[in-house]
């Protein structure tokens, strides 16, 4: 039996290769450069356009797979049922609920507004719902796989599980404070539409899944090419030095410093991912990269204004200011012990 | 009768706006298409997912594109 494990560790490593990290991808890019272009693959030039090809593939194609079985899964879970689901529960459960069904529900920043009102005016708590808000964006099937992919399952698990972690603490901790009075008024009084509960046949499931896929495609393909352009320039052209100087491993600011200038910034983890796999690839702590990614998607200036329709100021600090402050210590726990992961 | 479209203004709004529009005219309804954008508003129907359709003040869909022929059952069953 000792043979037989052994096989099946292998198959699951040639899988995990060939199929997750796209090794024959990076194997062709890499004859296509040194070949078709001349250049040598692991020169400067040519390493920053293996780069470029090989994740921009990558990414293109596990985007489409993986929004195609996600939004199959989603079409299962629409806001209203979710809705429904999280008002029978009440306390921490709803809260662990929330952040759970965050990371299944179909969900854009564009719908975030109607879903606040929603969940708001059928009477959720609205720690409930910031529970939903923070991890929605944040944690998805797709950027595990994705995690899994460019990293490894370690840190695409640990990624998941405190992102999980600050969208229950953090929706807890908005709860405590009864913030019910700084929500605009109108979103209490608005009505309750009676969920009809559409059941979809699977036809009508391809399709949403299919529509899903062409609509992330075109809203995201830009962020992809900038944020795999600003990779390959760190990858090859930014001396590692200035990296280092500023984000390295231990200048104690590297994880605020990523996670203020990640605020403010507007993309979804598909654009970040490939800044992040350059910066650990230049000695930046997985930690720091982190902070980066969750910072960029979890909030951003545009949702931000977004959100300032519907709660007043002292909420919407107090949401940012959580977030920001758990990604913080994310970003310094896996800096600390990030060691086991990679 | 007047047809509301509720929506950011995004793609599928003004693809729902089109069906709605082609529905109408086919069933020769004289239809007024209205598009509104603003979140509160929106939030007015109750409704979570946009693109919605509102005939009459009334919420017949949310969260998806109807095909013209969707639309001309719902105009139907008014």
């Amino acid at each position: 039996m000792h043979v037989g494990g052994k096989t099946i560790s292998e198959v699951f490593k040639w899988l995990n290769d060939q199929l997750l990290r796209m090794q024959w991808l990076s194997d062709l890019v890499a004859w296509l450069v040194r070949d078709g272009f001349g250049l040598d693959p692991a020169g400067r030039l040519g390493g920053s356009v293996h780069f470029f090809i090989y994740d921009v593939i990558k990414i293109f194609i596990l985007l489409g797979v993986l929004i195609f079985t996600v939004s199959w899964v989603q079409s299962y879970f629409p806001p209203e049922r979710t809705r429904r689901i999280l008002g029978q529960r009440k306390g921490l459960g709803a809260n662990i609920m929330a952040a759970l069904l965050g990371t299944i529900t179909p969900f854009c920043s564009c719908s975030s507004i109607p879903l606040f009102i929603g969940f708001t005016s059928a009477g959720l708590p609205i720690g409930v719902t910031f529970s939903f808000l923070i991890s929605s964006p944040l944690v998805d099937l797709a950027s595990v796989i994705l995690l899994a992919s460019v990293f490894n399952w370690s840190i695409a698990l640990a990624y998941v599980f405190v992102g999980l972690v600050l969208a229950v603490l953090g929706g807890s901790l908005i709860s405590r404070m009864k913030m019910e009075g700084h929500v605009e008024a109108f979103v209490f009084n608005s009505p309750v539409l009676a969920s009809e509960d559409g059941h979809l046949t699977r036809r009508q499931r391809f399709e949403f899944a299919r529509d899903q896929v062409a609509e992330i495609f075109g809203k995201v393909w830009l962020y992809v090419l900038i944020g795999v352009g600003i990779g390959a320039a760190i990858h090859n052209w930014v001396p590692e030095a200035f990296i280092s100087a500023l984000l390295g491993q231990d200048k104690w600011w590297s994880v605020l410093v990523a996670t203020i200038v990640g605020i403010p910034m507007y993309a979804d983890i598909f654009g970040t991912l490939p800044i992040a796999e350059a910066l650990v690839g230049k000695g930046v702590g997985i930690g720091t990269a982190l902070a980066f990614m969750m910072a960029v998607t979890a909030l951003s200036l545009p949702s931000m204004i977004m959100l300032k329709r519907v709660v007043k100021l002292p909420l919407l600090v107090l949401f940012v200011s959580i977030v920001a402050a758990g990604i913080i210590m994310i970003g310094y726990f896996f800096n600390a012990f990030g060691a086991m992961f990679l | 009768m007047i047809i509301k479209i509720l929506g950011s203004g995004c793609k599928k709004c003004i693809a729902l706006g089109e069906n709605a529009k082609a529905a109408a005219d086919a069933a020769g309804i004289s239809a007024e298409i209205v598009k509104v954008t603003d979140f509160a508003q929106i939030a007015a129907y109750g409704v979570m997912s946009t693109p919605a359709l509102v005939i009459d003040e009334k919420v017949v869909s949310a969260g998806k594109v109807l095909s013209v022929s969707e639309v001309a059952e719902q105009l139907a069953a008014i």
